[in-house]
């Protein structure tokens, strides 16, 4: 059971979402209509925390634990991330939820929100089915 | 301590909590951030239906599968033990604002006069969660990544392409909640 330490992790993760509220429909709006700080202080200082934490990683190369080197992947530019960047805000602000809360939002007892994870699972298999048509 | 983990968390514990998951991945097993690839492997493992894009090794990342269901479980934990479920601190601003808009029932997380069960299939229903989701799923997947993968982690690895995906995101959102969420909300 290697993969039990991610369900742990997601545990926290999921403990998190709740307890800040950041899964919240209400929430979401407040940040859009830009009515508190909450939410621009718990993104950003997520950055600021992951980017001193990469940077520590790299200044003194540490490994992971089974030995590799630590790998991070470049995201290079492409178009989609104008196009489904504008398509994913669209969502969020209707759903009150990006991904890692559509799984909170569940869990919190919110069943409602399964029919928002299968639109989301449709919405990435139509994505998979017309890629190729799509302005990369 | 158990009464001051009840409370709704500030900003400052809860925001640097989620960026130290960012490092306990890495180290853990070299995976990166990122909850929307998720969605992704369910298309993978349950209908590939011989695209392309959903033809790969899923059963080697199914560690992301691992950490969405402990979402599941520790929203949960949180509801039912560390009174998660109370309503959302939000501003008295918010609450007029969405007062005005038609949106009475403040209680818990979600406006129920939206999420819930019997309005699945009614026009909102049909806007907030079905065409909602689908542009989740849809938009992240575009875009390469969601507000883990390309606000948190790319940006802390100090990507453009992140930084720009992100800028699309909250202008996405600022369309929506400022011009369109009034109309919606009178259907």
């Amino acid at each position: 059971m290697r993969n039990f330490k991610y369900l742990i992790f997601g545990l926290l993760f999921g403990i998190i979402l709740v307890k800040s509220q950041v899964m919240s429909w209400f929430r979401i709006q407040e940040m859009f209509w830009l009515q508190s700080f909450h939410m621009y202080g718990i993104i950003g200082s997520a950055i600021v925390t992951a980017m001193i934490a990469i940077l520590l990683i790299k200044r003194f190369r540490i490994k992971a634990l089974n030995g590799e080197p630590i790998v991070i992947p470049e995201k290079k530019f492409h178009w989609g991330n104008i196009y489904g960047g504008l398509l994913f805000g669209f969502g969020w602000a209707l759903t009150g939820a990006c991904p890692g809360p559509i799984f909170a939002q569940i869990g919190s007892g919110y069943l409602a929100a399964i029919v928002t994870l299968l639109s989301a699972i449709v919405g990435t298999w139509v994505y998979g089915l017309i890629r190729d048509k799509l302005p990369h | 301590m158990l009464e001051f983990i009840k409370q709704p968390w500030p900003w400052y514990i809860a925001g640097p909590l989620i960026g130290l998951i960012v490092p306990l991945l890495l180290i853990a097993g070299n995976k990166v951030f990122g909850i929307s690839s998720t969605l992704r492997q369910i298309c993978a493992a349950c209908f590939p239906a011989d695209i392309s894009f959903f033809k790969y090794n899923w059963k080697a990342n199914s560690w992301n599968l691992f950490f969405a269901a402990g979402i599941i479980l520790g929203a949960f934990f949180a509801v039912r033990f560390l009174n998660g479920g109370e309503a959302a601190a939000i501003s008295s601003e918010t609450q007029r604002t969405l007062g005005e808009l038609g949106i009475h029932d403040l209680r818990g997380l979600l406006p129920l006069e939206i999420f819930s069960r019997e309005r699945i299939f009614s026009v909102q229903g049909l806007i907030f969660m079905i065409i909602g989701g689908f542009l989740v799923g849809f938009g992240t997947r575009y875009a390469g990544g969601c507000t883990s993968g390309h606000s948190i982690m790319g940006i802390a690895s100090l990507q453009w392409s992140s930084l720009l995906a992100t800028c699309c995101f909250m202008l996405g959102g600022f369309l929506v909640s400022w011009f369109l969420l009034p109309y919606l909300l009178q259907l």
